[in-house]
C-alpha cells in the first residue's frame, strides 16, 4: 500500500464520522489536560514554596532552644528556657561568620489605636532582623540598636496592621497600645505575603527585644535565634561554631546532649519540597487515571466503528487491501484521534492552568516536557488501545464483511 | 487462450457436524474476452463460484489456474494482491463508500496498489475511469447525490480503475429498475467490445440475455453451458418504452 494513503485514508475516515471523532477526542482531551494542569499547579506550587524559603532570608541559622530530638521523640520547638539574649549577642559577636543574630520573642496581643483594635503577633527582634529576613522597610524606618539598648517603646508593623487598624491611612507617628503600653511607630514593613504555614506574615508588629521582653512577653528566653551567616559557603561551618559556642556557654559537659537546635533554612526548604513532590505525582497520577479512562473510550469507539465498518473493511479487503493494511488504517485512526486528543489537551490544559494558578496566586508553570510526555502518553493509547479493534478489523472474512447488512 | 481454468474444484463448507457440498466439481474454462453470466437458483452454488472466481474464497479441493497461475495455493495477502491487480468487483448493493466523493471512491483500489502511482496517476486514473463510464461531471458528488444507477457506475469506474483482465459482477442490476439495469448492459456490453472479461452472476433470465454465454448450475454442478448471440442492450434501449406509458396510452383509447 502507498505510505501516504495510510494517513491519508485514516483522516478521511475519522473526517466521516466528525461527531463521534470529536467526542472521542474529548475523553482524550480531557485526560491530557488534567495531566499538564496537575503537573503544572504541582510545579507552580513547588516553585511558590521555594519562594516562600527564599523569603525566610539568605543563608539563615534558625537556633531553637531545647533539643528537638529526646530519645527519639521529637518536642516542640521553644518548649525551653534555654536560649538567652546574651547567647545571641555572643553568636553575633565572637563568630567571624554570622554577621547578624536576633533574639525573638512572640507574643499574642491586642492592640489599640482610637477605638479600633486589633489581634496580632507581636515580635520582639533585634535591629538586625529585617536585614536577616531580606525585608524592606516600605515607609519610616526600622529603629536602632540604640532603640533596642534603651528597650524604646517604638514599632515597625505590617502591611495588614495598616490596613485593618489604620484603615490605610499613614500610621507613621500614630501610637498603638498594648495593654496600656503605647508603642510609636515609625515604620511600615513591605508586604511579604503567605508563610510556608499559611500564616499571613504581614499580620506582625516588631519591637526591639528588650521592649518584648521586660514590657510585653513577660518573659527571659528566646523562643528562637534568627541568624544570618556572611556567605553560603559559610554555612557549615558557622553551623559547627555556633553549637561549639552555645556548648560552652551553656557548660555543656561531652556526654550531655545540646540544649538547643540549630536548623538550616535548607532543612526547611528540602522538607517543604518534597511535600510538593509528592503531591505534584500524586495530583499527576490521578490525572494519568482519567487519561487511563480516556484511552478505554477510544479502544470502546474503535470496536463499535469496526462493527459498524464491517461493510467497509469488506469492501477494502475485496479491492485487494491486505490484512496488515486494514490493521494499519485502524491503528493510524485511533493514534489520530489520540494526537489530535493530545494537542487539545495540551490548549485545555495551558488554559485551565492559567486560570487556576490566576485564581490560586500561583506562578503558572508550563513544563514542555509535561506537555512532550503527555502527547507522547496519548499516543502511545491510541496504539495500545487501538490494537485489538484494529486487530479486528484485519481478521475479517470479506465474503462475510461484504453480505453484512 | 483461456484467461480462467477451473479443474475439479469442490468447495465444503463444514461445522460441527454437517458438511455441505457447496460446489461438487466444477470443471470450466473462460477465454479471454468472454462475457459469460451464471445462472443458477438459490442454493444452487452460484455465490460460492463466484467467490472462487474472485479469489475471496479458497476451494476445498481442485485447481484454479488464473491469468496461468494456480491461485487455489496463494496466501490470504497474496490472493489480495490478484484482486487488486486483476480483478475488479461489481456489487448488487454498490458498496460505495459514504460521504465520499465519487472520485475518492474509485480511487480506492489504487491506494492499496503495489505499483508505485503519484497522487497526480491516482487521481487522473480516477477520473478518466468515471468519464468511461459517463459520469465525468459527477466527481465531486457524495453517493447519497447520485441516482441508483449512477452509484452503480461509479462503482463500475471503480472496478475497472485499477485496469483489471476480469470483471467481477454479482446480481450488479439486482436493486435497479430494468431501463437503469439496460444502462449498466450497455456499459458492460461495451466495455466486453473493448476486450475486457466479465464474469456475472445474475438470476435474470432477462438480464443473462445480453451476455454471450450462460452457464446455469444446480446444486453445485454445472448443469448447462450455452454459447449465443446476445442481445444488444443498446438497442433494447432505442426501443424502451416506458411502462406506465404504454398503460396509459391503453387506458388513452378505451
Amino acid at each position: 500500500m502507498k505510505i501516504s494513503a495510510v494517513p491519508y485514508v485514516a483522516i478521511k475516515a475519522l473526517r466521516r464520522n466528525r461527531m463521534r471523532t470529536l467526542l472521542t477526542a474529548l475523553g482524550i482531551v480531557i485526560g491530557v489536560a488534567a495531566v499538564i494542569t496537575m503537573v503544572g499547579l504541582g510545579q507552580g506550587a513547588s516553585s511558590e514554596v521555594q519562594e516562600q524559603v527564599n523569603r525566610l532570608g539568605q543563608n539563615v541559622i534558625l537556633v531553637f532552644p531545647g533539643s528537638r530530638q529526646l530519645g527519639g521523640v521529637s518536642i516542640g520547638g521553644g518548649s525551653a528556657n534555654t536560649l538567652t539574649t546574651e547567647d545571641a549577642r555572643a553568636l553575633r559577636d565572637e563568630i567571624p561568620e554570622v554577621i547578624a543574630a536576633s533574639p525573638e520573642v512572640r507574643s499574642q496581643r491586642v492592640i489599640v489605636y482610637g477605638n479600633q483594635n486589633w489581634f496580632t503577633r507581636i515580635y520582639g527582634q533585634s535591629a538586625d532582623y529585617l536585614q536577616i529576613r531580606q525585608w524592606g522597610v516600605e515607609d519610616g524606618e526600622m529603629f536602632t540598636e540604640e532603640d533596642v539598648e534603651r528597650a524604646s517603646l517604638v514599632a515597625v508593623v505590617g502591611q495588614t496592621i495598616v490596613e485593618e487598624l489604620f484603615e490605610g491611612s499613614d500610621p507613621i507617628g500614630e501610637t498603638i497600645r498594648v495593654r496600656g503600653l503605647p508603642l510609636r511607630i515609625i515604620g511600615v514593613l513591605e508586604r511579604k505575603g503567605m508563610s510556608l504555614m499559611g500564616s499571613v506574615q504581614d499580620d506582625i508588629v516588631i519591637i526591639p527585644y528588650t521592649t518584648a521582653f521586660q514590657r510585653v512577653s513577660g518573659r527571659s528566653h528566646a523562643m528562637v535565634i534568627n541568624i544570618q551567616v556572611y556567605d553560603e559557603q559559610s554555612m557549615s561551618i558557622a553551623q559547627e561554631k555556633i553549637r561549639d559556642l552555645l556548648r560552652e556557654r551553656h557548660r555543656l559537659a561531652p556526654y550531655q546532649e545540646d540544649d538547643f537546635t540549630v536548623q538550616t533554612q535548607e532543612d526547611v526548604a528540602q522538607a517543604a519540597t518534597e511535600t510538593s513532590r509528592i503531591m505534584t505525582w500524586l495530583l499527576a497520577s490521578i490525572a494519568g487515571v482519567s487519561l487511563f479512562v480516556g484511552g478505554i473510550g477510544i479502544m470502546n469507539v474503535m470496536l463499535v466503528s469496526v462493527t459498524e465498518r464491517t461493510r467497509e473493511i469488506g469492501l477494502r479487503l475485496a479491492v485487494g487491501a491486505k490484512s496488515p493494511d486494514v490493521l494499519l488504517q485502524f491503528l493510524i485512526e485511533s493514534v489520530v484521534l489520540c494526537l489530535l486528543g493530545g494537542i487539545g489537551g495540551i490548549l485545555l490544559g495551558v488554559i485551565s492552568t492559567e486560570v487556576i494558578a490566576n485564581y490560586a496566586g500561583w506562578p503558572a508553570l508550563f513544563s514542555t516536557e509535561a506537555m512532550i510526555v503527555a502527547v507522547g502518553v496519548s499516543a502511545a493509547v491510541g496504539v495500545f488501545f487501538g490494537f485489538y479493534p484494529a486487530w479486528k478489523a484485519s481478521r475479517l472474512d470479506p465474503i462475510v464483511a461484504l453480505r453484512q447488512e | 487462450m483461456a484467461i480462467v481454468q477451473l479443474n475439479g474444484i469442490t468447495r465444503v463448507y463444514r461445522s460441527e457436524s454437517v458438511a455441505v457440498e457447496a460446489l461438487r466439481g466444477i470443471d470450466m474454462e473462460i477465454n479471454e474476452g468472454a462475457f459469460l453470466s451464471i445462472m443458477g437458483a438459490s442454493g444452487s452454488g452460484k455465490s460460492t463460484l463466484m467467490n472462487i472466481l474472485g479469489c475471496l474464497d479458497k476451494p476445498t479441493s481442485g485447481s484454479f489456474y488464473l491469468n496461468g497461475e494456480d491461485v487455489s495455493t496463494f496466501s490470504r495477502n497474496r490472493l489480495a494482491a490478484v484482486r487488486n491487480k486483476t480483478l475488479g468487483f461489481v456489487f448488487q448493493s454498490f458498496h460505495l463508500l459514504p460521504r465520499t466523493t465519487a472520485l475518492e471512491n474509485v480511487e480506492l483500489p489504487l491506494l492499496y496498489s503495489e505499483e508505485d502511482l503519484s497522487w497526480k496517476d491516482i487521481h487522473n486514473r480516477a477520473k478518466k475511469a468515471l468519464e468511461i463510464v459517463g459520469l465525468g461531471d459527477r466527481t465531486d458528488h457524495n453517493p447519497n447525490e447520485l441516482s441508483g444507477g449512477q452509484q452503480q457506475r461509479v462503482a463500475i469506474a471503480r472496478a475497472l480503475v485499477s485496469e483489471p483482465k476480469i470483471l467481477l459482477a454479482d446480481e450488479p442490476t439486482g436493486n435497479l429498475d430494468s431501463r437503469t439495469s439496460l444502462e449498466i448492459m450497455d456499459i458492460f456490453q461495451e466495455l466486453n467490445r473493448q476486450g475486457l472479461t466479465i464474469l456475472m452472476v445474475t438470476h435474470e433470465p432477462d438480464i443473462a440475455r445480453f451476455t454471450e454465454r450462460i452457464v446455469t448450475l444446480r446444486d453445485g454442478l454445472i448443469r448447462s453451458d450455452v454459447n449465443g448471440t446476445p442481445a444488444s442492450a443498446k438497442r433494447a434501449l432505442e426501443n424502451w418504452r416506458d411502462e406506465e406509458k404504454i398503460e396509459f396510452d391503453m387506458e388513452d383509447v378505451k
